[in-house]
């Protein structure tokens, strides 16, 4: 698409996110976003990776689970551009990580005819009002 | 029939914690569930049967289960009493193994009274203090996950796997349509074409405006007797024969699959149960929070393979004395009502007027025998309970 037809474009992706809801159990995940680190809990007994984060491995139920930092990098395994909102259309989808496991999120920093299932992402911190920061993803 | 002598306490866990500043409460409930299963020798795959009160954060045991990751649960009881709930969830849980619904059933209670200020749960956050509701929110419900947007997702993944197209789920709409225009109480009874469904707005691609259900106010309520009372009565009989339920959620995230519903296990569990199959049914209630929520629901159950779902709506399949599969015939929660954005004891409710051959003539079965309601609770996007009804009028 040329610059020419910028205008024609549609409005590049954002949301405004609001502060999560942090627990004891969740709390190093948040105050690594605060660092702008990603992390995952991996368990040390069947080497699986898990989302969102759990102290028991909902896998195999042991309690030897392991915050670990990723990339933050997978595809697009679905998504919907939410058109009716008061605050301007925006993207949920899920991203299935290269560790593994799928995470819901939003995407932002792209325009919606650029999302496609099977899409390249990557993660990064989106700040909010009186909380940490959260994680959307964009196209890498 | 009795519970006595028909089931076994076989692992019991006390937490040792008396105070539990860095425990969740849903951490509580699983290491609970885990000393439980240690004491008898079991693992949480053995479990399939789950049962819990208020205490557990979340909607009903949905959130539990996923949290846990139980992944064979087929029995569900979220009965709240107080500090009583969990002897009778005993009871319960006994009637429930007598049965056959469920052979290993786990109960627990948890919770952290001393830690959380502000009530239960701690109010939900926002102001930088630590909270401690149902695990899944921090990580999902900012992400403004709505019915349309999540139930969205799924037709979209659907659309990808198995080449569905917007036009085929528009039929499912016009079906309920022609059966709505009948019903006086109907909230949309014009009768729509696919091409009305297209050009409605969209709300959540692919979703369009009329893919989605009504929002409506009312309700229903159903009498379920012994035989004897039933006899006693002067109305038709309609027996229940088959029951299945299943939770289903992204339980970890791995394997992720939203192009089918917990109908895969609630459906095959109430078809043996009833000793009936897809094919022998004469009406259906399908759950319609949206056209892809009847779609995939009407694969999961057996009605057509996996992936066919769009071809088998379309052409008016569903659209009594047209196609071979009549479905909500009171017009459904597309056209008709979804009582406080609950549409499944409707379900019910239409099913039993059609074996009853009370449904609206222009839309009635003809000796309508059996009939099967289901409903999907939650999202399908993310964590629902499916259940599945099989009735027979008696004569």
């Amino acid at each position: 698409m040329s610059d020419a037809t910028t205008q024609e474009r549609p409005a590049t992706l954002s949301r405004k996110i609001p502060a999560p809801a942090v627990t004891i159990e969740s709390k190093p995940f948040w105050d690594a976003a605060k660092e702008g680190r990603f992390l995952i809990k991996k368990c040390n007994d069947c080497n699986e990776a898990h989302w969102y984060p759990r102290a028991l491995c909902p896998f195999c139920f042991s309690d030897k689970t392991e915050w670990v930092e990723s990339p933050g990098e997978g595809v697009i395994y679905t998504f919907s551009v939410m058109r009716r909102s008061p605050t301007g259309p925006y993207a949920i989808g899920y991203v299935t990580l290269d560790e593994g496991p799928a995470v819901l999120t939003n995407f932002v920093d792209c325009t919606p005819d650029q999302l496609k299932i099977g899409l390249r992402v990557k993660v990064k911190f989106q700040d909010t009002e009186k909380g940490p920061p959260v994680p959307v993803f964009s196209p890498l | 029939m009795s519970i006595k002598g028909k089931a076994y306490i076989m692992g019991a866990f006390e937490h040792p914690l008396r105070d539990a500043p860095n425990h969740s409460t849903p951490q509580l409930h699983a290491e609970c569930a885990k000393g439980a299963l240690e004491d008898a020798g079991l693992t949480k795959d053995d479990i399939d049967g789950y049962f819990c009160a208020g205490d557990a954060p979340g909607f009903g045991g949905m959130s539990m289960i996923d949290y846990m990751g139980l992944k064979n649960v087929r029995h569900m009881d979220s009965t709240e009493t107080g500090g009583s709930s969990y002897l009778l969830h005993v009871g319960h849980a006994a009637q429930a193994i007598a049965e056959g619904k469920c052979k290993v059933a786990l109960i627990t209670l948890a919770g952290r009274p001393r830690q959380n200020q502000g009530g239960r749960f701690g109010g939900f956050g926002g102001g930088g203090g630590l909270t401690d509701g149902p695990p899944e929110n921090g990580f999902e419900n900012i992400y403004g996950g709505t019915t349309h947007n999540t139930y969205a997702m799924c037709a979209a993944r659907h659309m990808y796997e198995y080449g569905t197209t917007s036009e085929q789920l528009a039929w499912i709409k016009v079906a309920a349509s022609h059966h709505a225009q009948w019903n006086e109480h109907a909230m949309l009874r014009d009768v729509v074409t696919v091409e009305d469904v297209l050009n409605s707005p969209m709300i959540a691609d692919p979703l369009h405006r009329l893919d989605c259900c009504v929002v409506s106010d009312g309700g229903g309520a159903l009498i379920v007797t012994s035989p004897e009372i039933a006899k006693s009565l002067n109305r038709p009989k309609v027996k229940i024969i088959g029951a299945g339920e299943a939770p289903k959620g992204p339980k970890g995230g791995r394997d992720l699959d939203l192009t089918h519903s917990g109908a895969v296990w609630s459906g095959p569990i109430a078809f043996e149960e009833a000793g009936v199959k897809p094919s022998d049914i004469r009406y259906a209630s399908i759950y319609d929070s949206f056209t892809i929520t009847v779609l995939m629901q009407l694969e999961d159950l057996g009605f057509c393979e996996k992936g066919q779902g769009g071809k088998f709506v379309a052409d008016g399949n569903l659209i009594s004395g047209v196609g071979k599969l009549p479905f909500n015939t009171d017009g459904g929660g597309l056209c008709n009502n979804h009582p406080t954005n609950r549409g499944g004891i409707t379900k019910v409710i239409e099913a039993v007027r059609q074996l009853r051959g009370e449904a609206h003539p222009k839309v009635q079965v003809p000796n309508c025998d059996l009939a099967l309601a289901h409903g999907t609770g939650g999202s399908l996007g993310t964590r629902h309970g499916s259940a599945t009804v099989i009735m027979e009028r008696e004569a």
